[in-house]
């Protein structure tokens, strides 16, 4: 494997597949991650409740944006890299590949249902309702279904290897599938306001600075999670081993 | 091919015959329609314009709901096995048992669904709509069943998670599907049915290769 690596140029990637390469390095990493975490998420959230004045037309409502704006953009990601992992999971047969996929799962559900909550919280005040069947919340319920369904799949089948297989390849099938999703749903209804983070002029710049913050620290956030438990579930397979070792002598 | 057509006929026969179960996934999806008007009221103008969106969610649930078919009932009993020895490729059996699964619900299922739209009441002008999306959607939902199939083999109580699995994935397929009726119903043109075309067409093309890593996976070891 790591010879093989190496002549692709994959070589620090490989190192870091080392569960105990991953451990050192990211036992390293947590502290740091956290700070990171707790001041842009802090500079952020400071930055929304006291700097930022209430919008022109939306009031405070616009300060949900700071929350629920990050969160959506971190569940999308969340799916992306299970799908990746899923793919070096089939493809190298790598256990640290699926542990990845399976542990992003959950924090990737928690993140989506975040946006969904948070959007139907400034929807009641700026749609006048809770929920609109539109193209984005479709999309989004959606995708909160898939990561439903791809947790059941892991807790549904017993063996490890077995578990990790069907999932990933229910990952690359969902991954193909949503974007199917998203365009289907575009066509079938839109409400939500399209994508304005990347337009420049679109928002004002003291919006700006705040967003950007948040979309940091909730991007750290994930990655400090995601790590933690990839850490934790690494410790229980070991665990599992060494119980089922003992438990043959 | 020869082994194709026969697999193909087998499935059919297994179907269809005692036990198959075919039968019953086409009173399943009347039943479900049935339920609707008592749910919602048996205004005949509401009806006739849920009759398409009612119909496709009915043929998605009876169409899961046999799902079990595909390769359950052959792994249980060894003879999936069999025909993994076979001659044919593994994405060629998957391909051949979505095509049975398709023969068995989604084409019945079509065939029966004017009758029911007449009981819903649906304006003329959404029939020809109605029997051209369920033609035309319904193998993508065989084909991506199939994979949900394929991957629940080993799970005792799959029949609880394959919709779970499923649904999301199919959803275009009832988007397109129930909005081609809806806009042939109100004399839109749209661009539902090359959509729908397309979503069946790719489902198809590429399901017989996940179902097939899918079924691999789960024989292996």
């Amino acid at each position: 494997m790591s010879e093989r690596g190496q002549s692709l140029g994959w070589t620090t990637l490989f190192e870091f597949a080392n569960p105990k390469r991953f451990m050192d390095v990211t036992g390293a990493i947590i502290p740091w991650l956290a700070a990171l975490t707790a001041i842009t998420i802090g500079a952020g959230l400071y930055l929304a409740f006291f700097v930022v004045p209430p919008d022109y037309q939306q009031g405070d409502t616009v300060k949900i944006m700071f929350i629920h704006v990050p969160a959506a953009i971190v569940a999308m990601m969340a799916y992306v890299a299970i799908a990746v992992a899923s793919l070096f999971g089939l493809v190298n047969r790598h256990p640290l590949a699926d542990v990845a996929a399976k542990t992003a799962a959950p924090l990737g559900a928690v993140f989506t249902a975040l946006a969904l909550i948070t959007g139907s919280l400034w929807g009641r005040p700026m749609w006048g309702t809770y929920w609109v069947w539109d193209a984005r919340l479709t999309s989004f319920l959606i995708l909160l279904f898939l990561y439903l369904g791809y947790i059941a799949l892991w807790n549904a089948i017993e063996d490890e290897v077995r578990a990790a297989r069907a999932a990933a390849i229910l990952a690359l099938v969902g991954v193909v599938d949503v974007v199917i999703v998203k365009y289907s749903v575009e066509w079938w209804s839109t409400l939500h306001q399209g994508e304005s983070i990347m337009r420049p002029g679109a928002i004002a710049p003291i919006f700006e600075w705040p967003l950007f913050l948040m979309m940091g620290g909730y991007g750290a956030l994930f990655f400090l999670l995601w790590i933690i438990r990839i850490r934790t579930e690494i410790l229980e397979r070991r665990a599992r081993a060494l119980l089922r070792r003992m438990g043959e002598v | 091919m020869n082994a194709f057509v026969a697999l193909i006929v087998r499935d059919m026969r297994l179907a269809t015959r005692a036990g198959g179960g075919a039968l019953l996934a086409v009173i399943f999806f009347a039943a479900v329609a049935a339920l609707v008007p008592l749910g919602v009221g048996a205004d005949l103008k509401l009806l006739g314009r849920i009759a398409g969106g009612v119909l496709w969610v009915a043929a998605v649930l009876a169409a899961l709901l046999s799902l079990d078919r595909v390769f359950q009932s052959d792994f249980e009993d060894g003879s999936l096995d069999v025909i993994v020895l076979g001659p044919l490729p593994l994405e060629a059996v998957a391909l051949a048992k979505m095509c049975a699964h398709w023969l068995t619900t989604g084409l019945p299922l079509t065939v029966l669904s004017p009758v029911l739209a007449l009981l819903f009441n649906m304006p003329a002008k959404g029939y020809d709509a109605l029997l051209a999306s369920l033609a035309l959607g319904t193998p993508a939902i065989s084909a991506i069943g199939a994979i949900g199939a394929g991957l629940t083999l080993s799970v005792r109580r799959g029949g609880l998670i394959l919709p779970l699995l499923i649904l999301p994935l199919i959803s275009p397929a009832v988007i397109f599907g129930a909005g081609a009726i809806l806009a042939s119903l109100d004399g839109l043109a749209n661009g539902a049915f090359p959509l729908l075309a397309a979503f069946s067409f790719v489902s198809v093309l590429l399901s017989p290769f996940a179902a097939a890593a899918a079924v691999r996976l789960n024989l292996a070891g």
